[in-house]
């Protein structure tokens, strides 16, 4: 593993900031056992994702810019997010291609920018972790991380550490989940469809759990398996990672 | 071609409820994607093919006009005739000539997707000339009154029972006891039927794949066979091929069929690839006397100049649909044109209308897996994207989408407020849902809600809680 | 239509932002054509002679070709014979009028009913050569022309092809190469890689579509 301590700012992306803070918590908890200091930007909100994929450029840029204002400075900038590490690190230099005040920038931004799985183990070299879980999971490979970024082996290399963790292959995993954003509440029933046939899919694997590294594919997977009565949980992978466990699984109740 | 694009949505709901739809659509899965796949991984080449592939057609795309001219004088050279269509209308009515020419009355056709872009079929028919689909699937569709749904898989959509039922109903002259349970006798029955119509046409119309400047040759790609009986068999041969199909040279072509079977099919290559250069010979024992080739423009010219000219180097190869998660739920009819799927996605705004066609682009969770697959290397996500660019600048996205956008856009701009805001909103969304951690329902969240639960926040934010904790500290305090 | 014509090459030019080619691009695309210069050729072919013949038979036989190897021109007469046997078919045969072909003495198997010229559709079994043939794929090179009717290919539900091993090549560039040294473009080239296929109904793949339900291929070792 890397001997030099680099200056990582976490964004949080706004799913995590507001649904799921546990995520957030266990970034911090893997980036700071990856040898890190690890700060928080407050002034961040969202990537721009809702207004750069429903055609809106003007207010894209507007928080981009303000998201690599933000983060100047450090190091690198850690998201555990496929989707909006892949908005970050491939969309902003596209956003700013035509503006020679902010090009370099945001390429510079883009190289600085790393999904929190592919840090981990492409820039920190981290092989394996001490943690615990015991279940049989399955893996969902969320779109952009996967194509944007090739994240695919490096959270497998890391689940393989955990102890009482046996990862079921999961057939299709490289399916969309049909989130997709907006997409999920301006196309419902195709949508529905697409996490029906996914969840049927997580069901035939027996697995307890399914993880994945989106909060945003998680809660409509999630959301799909309590609506169809399946108990089984499902986490953000760093969760389990960090050993950060504890908390109700995504859509699960608190115990009484 | 009639067009429903317009009630994408509408056509959608129906294709998910259409349950013999749904088996076959997921069938791809298990045969074209994983075929695919394999295909590409026997050829270690694959993905250096696909740069080249992608070089290639930008080469000729840059140099069309040199490239079409020079393959019109090739043409020429050989004894065939070249006629250049700006719109569909030209296109349909030389088509008519050439087959009044020869008092026509009936056309053999092998499966051009350009045909259906100008609605040949109907116009023929209007005119009193039978055109004949001779490839299996589109033959299918054509008894069955209905376009294609796919461009390489015409009549994916449709079961083996109705295909019995269209069979029985259209082939009367027939035993109507006779068994067609069986596909084997599905295919002898049409095999037989269609062996005399190829004889008996006057005209052989077929789209092609390719268009070499080099020769003046136009390629088609078949496994049936039926394209290379429709256009040996008949007196005149007309291949209909819009502009971009043409590249250079015979190497060129050789160059993208490497990819164009094993993206179609994952076929390593496809049964018949036939090279056709002008009527026959003198001293030639058989083929069509007259060689014609329409081109067609139909906005094509005008799209090589804008931001989406990139969708000029596709292939038809089908693999962008075959892997996309939206096709692979909703079918080919939902788009309700001709071309459906990712490149319909980005052709269809692009040929009828950014309005008419205004779902397209926006159905789409942008998962990449059409770029991922496109031998030719079409940013298909981005193409889309530049299409709900179109249609936010123009303000033709619905009034509540907007309003919502603009709300978010607010918040988001303004870090402090955002803050605040969710901080308050999530606390309360957190109280009400902790103790079964999800919603059944919401009242501002029913798209989301009425197929799936919402998860409930987990009571703060985590900008909240990390300050609270470990207070403000570092640099990104 | 030439208004047509001239409208189209002038939009295609606007939207390239420029005029007509000028000089010396021409005679860039020029050199480029008559060049024809080949891209990646996949490192499958890329092996001895004989190593391609193997890497042909292969290539044909997974695509549902099936193929006899003969040890000389004479052993082609029975080789058909057989196959004719082998499949129920009658004795007549439907052969290209081809220089090599004929050279052949048929009488050796005189069962055998040959005729010849293109096929009307009548003709169970054709017999033809072949130009060349092309390891990479299993896909076989005809071409029309006096000796080669294109009918032939894709009439009769039986497609024998006579191939000299020494016509097989690597790719398709090869192929290409011996064509154009061969004269003028013929009217038709036919890559031929297996018998007639269809997935039309229900994803299933069925041979015997329209084209042959069979393609068989004698192939003759001459080294
Ligand atoms: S866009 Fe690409 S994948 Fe889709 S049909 Fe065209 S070439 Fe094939």
């Amino acid at each position: 593993m890397s001997t030099t301590r680099p200056e990582v700012a976490l964004f949080v992306t706004c799913l995590v900031d507001l649904f799921r803070p546990v995520v957030g918590f266990a970034a911090v908890e893997l980036l700071e056992q990856a040898g890190c200091t690890v700060s928080v930007p407050e002034a961040q909100t969202c990537c721009g994702q809702p207004a750069f994929n429903s055609g809106d450029r003007v207010d894209a840029k507007t928080v981009a810019a303000q998201v690599i204002d933000a983060f100047e400075g450090f190091d690198y900038i850690v998201v555990p997010s496929g989707s909006c590490a892949g908005m970050l690190s491939k969309h902003y230099p596209e956003l700013f291609e035509d503006d020679p005040a902010m090009a370099d920038r945001a390429r510079d931004f883009a190289r600085r920018t790393y999904e929190l799985m592919a840090f981990l183990v492409d820039v920190r070299g981290m092989t394996g972790l001490d943690a615990a879980y015991n279940g049989n999971v399955t893996y969902h490979d969320s779109c952009s991380g996967l194509r944007e970024l090739g994240v695919k082996q490096q959270p497998r290399q890391l689940l393989a550490s955990v102890e009482g963790l046996t990862l079921i292959e999961l057939p299709g995993a490289e399916r969309c989940c049909g989130f997709g954003g907006t997409f999920c509440v301006k196309y419902p029933d195709i949508s529905n469809n697409m996490v029906g046939d996914k969840t049927t899919d997580i069901e035939k694997t027996g697995a307890d759990t399914v993880l994945a590294g989106d909060l945003g594919c998680l809660m409509n997977m999630a959301g799909k398996l309590t609506r169809t009565g399946s108990s089984i949980r499902a986490r953000h992978v760093a969760e389990v990672l960090a050993g950060m466990t504890d908390d109700p699984a995504i859509g699960e109740g608190q115990p009484e | 071609m009639k067009t429903t694009t317009r009630q994408f949505k509408d056509n959608a709901r129906t294709a998910l409820a259409d349950t013999g739809l749904q088996s076959a659509l997921d069938k791809m899965e298990t045969g074209f994607v994983v075929n695919r796949a394999n295909a590409a991984a026997r050829l270690p080449e694959f993905e250096a093919l696909r740069d080249q592939g992608r070089d290639i057609k930008n080469h000729t795309l840059e140099h069309l006009d040199f490239y079409l001219e020079t393959f019109e004088a090739n043409v020429q050279k050989a004894g065939g005739h070249v006629h250049w269509a700006a719109t569909p209308e030209d296109a349909r009515q030389i088509i008519l000539d050439i087959c009044r020419s020869v008092d026509a009355k009936t056309v053999t056709k092998g499966k051009s997707m350009i045909a259906e872009e100008i609605g040949l079929n109907e116009f023929l028919e209007e005119n009193d000339i039978a055109p004949i689909e001779t490839d299996l699937g589109e033959y299918i569709i054509q008894l069955r009154n209905e376009p294609p749904s796919h461009i390489i898989a015409p009549a994916i959509h449709v079961l083996k029972e109705q295909v019995a039922d269209a069979f029985h109903e259209a082939h009367t002259d027939l035993d109507p006891g006779r068994s067609l349970e069986e596909p084997q006798a599905l295919l002898d029955e049409a095999r037989a039927i269609l062996r005399q119509k190829y004889l008996d046409a006057d005209v052989g119309i077929t789209g092609a794949n390719f268009l070499i400047a080099e020769t003046g040759s136009s390629v088609i790609v078949t496994n049936e066979g039926n394209g290379d009986l429709t256009q040996t068999l008949p007196k005149i041969h007309i291949a209909v091929a819009s502009l971009e199909k043409v590249v250079p040279t015979l190497e060129d072509a050789s160059a993208l069929l490497r990819l164009l079977a094993r993206s179609a099919t994952g076929q390593e290559f496809s049964s018949y690839t036939t090279f056709s250069t002008g009527p026959r010979r003198p001293e030639d024992p058989d083929g069509p006397e007259q060689y014609h080739v329409v081109l067609l423009d139909n906005g094509r010219a005008d799209l090589l100049g804008t931001e989406v000219r990139e969708v000029l180097r596709c292939i038809r190869c089908g693999a962008c649909m075959n892997h996309c998660p939206v096709y692979g739920a909703v079918g080919g009819h939902a788009y309700g044109w001709v071309y459906p799927g990712p490149i319909g996605s980005v052709l269809t705004p692009t040929l009828i209308g950014v309005e008419e066609a205004r779902h397209l682009p926006n159905a789409s969770t942008f998962c990449g897996r059409c770029e991922a697959v496109c031998p030719m290397r079409i940013p298909l996500p981005k193409l889309m994207r530049h299409y709900r660019e179109k249609a936010h600048e123009e303000k033709l996205t619905p009034a509540a989408e907007r309003a919502g956008l603009g709300l978010w856009a607010f918040a988001a701009r303004r870090p402090g407020l955002y803050r605040w805001a969710a901080g308050l909103v999530i606390r309360v969304l957190g109280a009400l849902g902790r103790r079964r951690g999800r919603f059944a329902s919401l009242p501002f969240a029913s798209g989301w809600t009425r197929y799936r639960d919402l998860p409930a926040p987990q009571g703060q934010t985590f900008q909240q809680q990390w300050a609270a904790r470990n207070g403000r500290r570092g640099r990104g305090a | 239509m030439s208004s047509g014509r001239d409208a189209i090459l002038a939009r295609v030019r606007k939207s390239l932002a420029r005029g007509p080619v000028d000089d010396g691009t021409r005679a860039e695309l020029q050199a480029r054509l008559s060049g024809h210069p080949r891209g990646i050729i996949p490192a499958r072919s890329n092996r001895d002679h004989g190593a391609q013949v193997d890497l042909f038979v292969e290539m044909a036989e997974a695509v549902a070709a099936t193929v006899d190897r003969v040890a000389s021109p004479d052993g082609v007469p029975d080789a058909v014979g057989d196959y004719l046997a082998q499949h129920n078919l009658g004795a007549d045969i439907r052969m290209a009028p081809d220089d090599w072909l004929e050279s052949i003495d048929w009488t050796q198997r005189p069962t055998l009913a040959v005729t010849k010229g293109p096929s009307a559709g009548k003709d169970e079994v054709s017999v033809t050569a072949a130009f060349s043939a092309v390891a990479e794929t299993g896909t076989l090179l005809l071409h029309s022309g006096p000796s080669s009717p294109t009918t032939l290919n894709f009439l009769p539900d039986n497609h024998v092809v006579v191939l000299r091993s020494s016509q097989v090549v690597g790719a398709y560039e090869d192929a290409w190469d011996q064509l154009r040294a061969a004269g003028a473009m013929p009217r038709a080239v036919n890559f031929i890689t297996g018998p007639s296929r269809t997935g039309d109904i229900e994803q299933t793949i069925m041979l015997g579509a329209h084209g042959p339900r069979r393609l068989h291929i004698i192939l003759v070792d001459d080294g």
